[in-house]
């Protein structure tokens, strides 16, 4: 692709402050407008570091990170972020934490009677959408987990932002709530045309998902290999069977396995067990 | 979900489970005694209830049996009657009614007054590193001291009308409470603020849109408890001149070993904070209703 990338990170460096390893170690990437990347790897790869370094939440200690040319300082609307949970806010009903975003300034500085009314049929809309119609005015601790993470999403989405930003949304969820999910925010890429950035530490989420996979490594964090995703843009339950879905899943699976420092574990408890043998 | 546990819910039906109940029964006679003392484990509300009434009850008797079986001197221990007679006799002769009022007067002001300083340095400290790092320290040193200690300050500082006692009544809760807020709004949980700082949100938002209502409804039992605790400093603040007030009748009556009295103004205390507790609950529920959901 020749148009400029949505979101550019080079060099980029983090280290916490005590820490013995940095948690990105000269990550560089670039991804694309409107596409869907997942990062995966062992944990403490700093795949969500990075995720929250991209959303601002997070200062980089060395390098550079530009979303549309512009260096990134803090956490802005045009890129939203989605959480594993505790994001909602359980004093609102569903379809108040659908609007919050219209109580900020940002969202509503010169705004226009028009404006306020297309603000509330997008609302409905994403209600819909999310398959929420009949609990908008619901709290959400009533919710299913499944439920309230549509709730986040739609809030996220609510104020039409150009990315959006993942961090192990689905992580909690039943494995059939899942699958459900991973459709509909497929569905939600198409139609909103967001870049969506997406980490996970379920390889078979990375793949179904992403057009291209950022597998990460630890100690220190820092990009290992990044994968094209060989399947069809328009992604169907059954090409988890296909055997390229399943050959780049056992890649990745082994890549991980081979930087986690899993194998010393294996090792010396093959040790052990040889020593009580003895 | 529905799908999923129909199968194991199918045994549970009433026609399947009747076979199933007979052997169950047995269990569940002798289960009770073992059943109410599983770990955070549930009873039935009427026990609850019951319970209740018998812990409440209990010590009355006891107290009555003392006095009127095991012959205590009434100047160690009045009886529940001598009590009540005692506590009419204030009604009727002297201005219990006034005395209420006036040691009411000064527990909440001195609970407000803590409470309106404490809620905003409380919402700072726990939103702001660099307010903590400058206040909770002092915070901390300060809440170890003896309230009763500052009275001679009190008396030198603020002198000795009502200002003196609510005075004492505010350093003995408000050192507590700013730690209290701090800590509730330290909970917050961060994914809700950060979720905010990712749709545009600015500080001054952050703190008035998410921060303050969130920590809601921990601000508001904390305000219960402490409440509490601004009772527990009534008798000490009546300590300093005062001439009323239940805290004052308690120490006079002390000076005449009326020890019925004693107690009159002591339960009248307790039944007071109980009171109050019972208020905020309510007021809890009104508040916070999503924490009271039922199923």
């Amino acid at each position: 692709m020749i148009a400029s990338p949505k979101i550019e990170a080079s060099h980029l460096f983090k280290r916490f402050d005590g820490a013995a390893h940095d948690a990105l170690q000269d990550v560089s990437l670039q991804i694309q407008p409107n596409e869907f990347v997942t990062f995966v790897g062992a944990s403490g790869c700093g795949k969500s570091t990075l995720l929250r370094t991209i959303g601002g939440l997070e200062q980089h200690t060395g390098g550079t990170l530009q979303v549309d040319g512009q260096a990134v300082h803090g956490p802005g609307p045009e890129r939203a972020m989605v959480f594993q949970h505790y994001s909602l806010y359980p004093w609102m009903s569903v379809r108040e934490n659908i609007k919050f975003c219209r109580q900020l300034k940002v969202h509503t500085q010169d705004r226009s009677s028009a404006d306020v009314e297309a603000a509330a049929g997008r609302a409905d809309a994403l209600l819909r959408l999310m398959g929420l119609g009949h609990v908008a005015d619901a709290w959400p601790n009533q919710l299913s987990g499944g439920m309230q993470q549509r709730v986040a999403i739609a809030r996220a989405l609510m104020s039409r932002p150009e990315i959006l930003l993942m961090d192990e949304p689905f992580g909690a969820l039943d494995a059939q709530t899942r699958e459900v999910m991973h459709d509909l925010i497929l569905h939600v890429h198409r139609l909103e045309k967001a870049t969506i950035v997406f980490v996970t530490h379920d390889v078979e989420e990375a793949i179904y998902l992403g057009q291209r996979i950022v597998l990460m490594a630890p100690r220190p964090g820092r990009i290992d290999t990044i994968y094209d995703v060989p399947l069809p843009a328009q992604r169907t339950q059954d090409m988890k069977h296909a055997p390229e879905f399943l050959q780049l899943k056992r890649e990745i699976l082994d890549r991980i396995r081979e930087t986690s420092g899993m194998k010393t574990d294996l090792d010396l408890l093959e040790q052990l067990s040889r020593t009580a043998e003895a | 979900m529905a799908i999923a546990s129909s199968p194991s819910a199918a045994p549970v039906t009433p026609v399947a489970s009747a076979p199933r109940l007979a052997p169950a029964l047995p269990v569940a006679q002798h289960a009770p005694a073992r059943r109410w003392w599983t770990v955070r484990g549930g009873i039935p509300s009427q026990a609850y209830a019951a319970l209740a009434l018998i812990g409440l009850v209990l010590p009355l008797l006891a107290w009555w049996l003392a006095t009127a079986v095991g012959g205590a001197d009434a100047v160690f221990l009045p009886s529940p009657g001598q009590v009540w007679h005692r506590t009419v006799d204030w009604w009727v002769e002297a201005d219990l009614a006034g005395d209420i009022l006036v040691s009411i007067g000064r527990v909440v002001g001195g609970f407000l007054l803590s409470a309106v300083i404490a809620l905003p340095l409380g919402l700072m400290i726990g939103t702001f590193r660099v307010v903590q790092a400058l206040l909770e320290p002092l915070t901390d040193f300060v809440r170890y001291m003896p309230a009763v200690a500052f009275i001679p300050l009190v008396m030198l500082w603020v002198g000795i009308d009502e200002s003196s006692k609510v005075a004492i009544i505010f350093i003995g809760t408000f050192f507590q409470m700013v730690l209290m807020v701090a800590e509730d709004v330290r909970r917050v949980p961060l994914a809700q603020i950060e979720a905010a700082q990712t749709m545009g949100a600015t500080r001054t938002e952050l703190v008035e849109k998410v921060v303050f209502p969130s920590a809601a409804p921990a601000l508001m039992d904390t305000l219960r408890v402490t409440m509490g605790w601004a009772w527990t400093y009534l008798v000490v603040a009546e300590l300093v001149a005062a001439n009323s007030g239940l805290g004052y009748a308690i120490l006079k009556a002390q000076r005449f070993l009326q020890t019925d009295k004693i107690f009159a103004g002591i339960i009248l205390i307790g039944l007071i904070g109980l009171v109050t507790d019972q208020l905020f609950r309510l007021a809890h529920r009104k508040a916070f209703p999503w924490l009271y959901l039922k199923g």
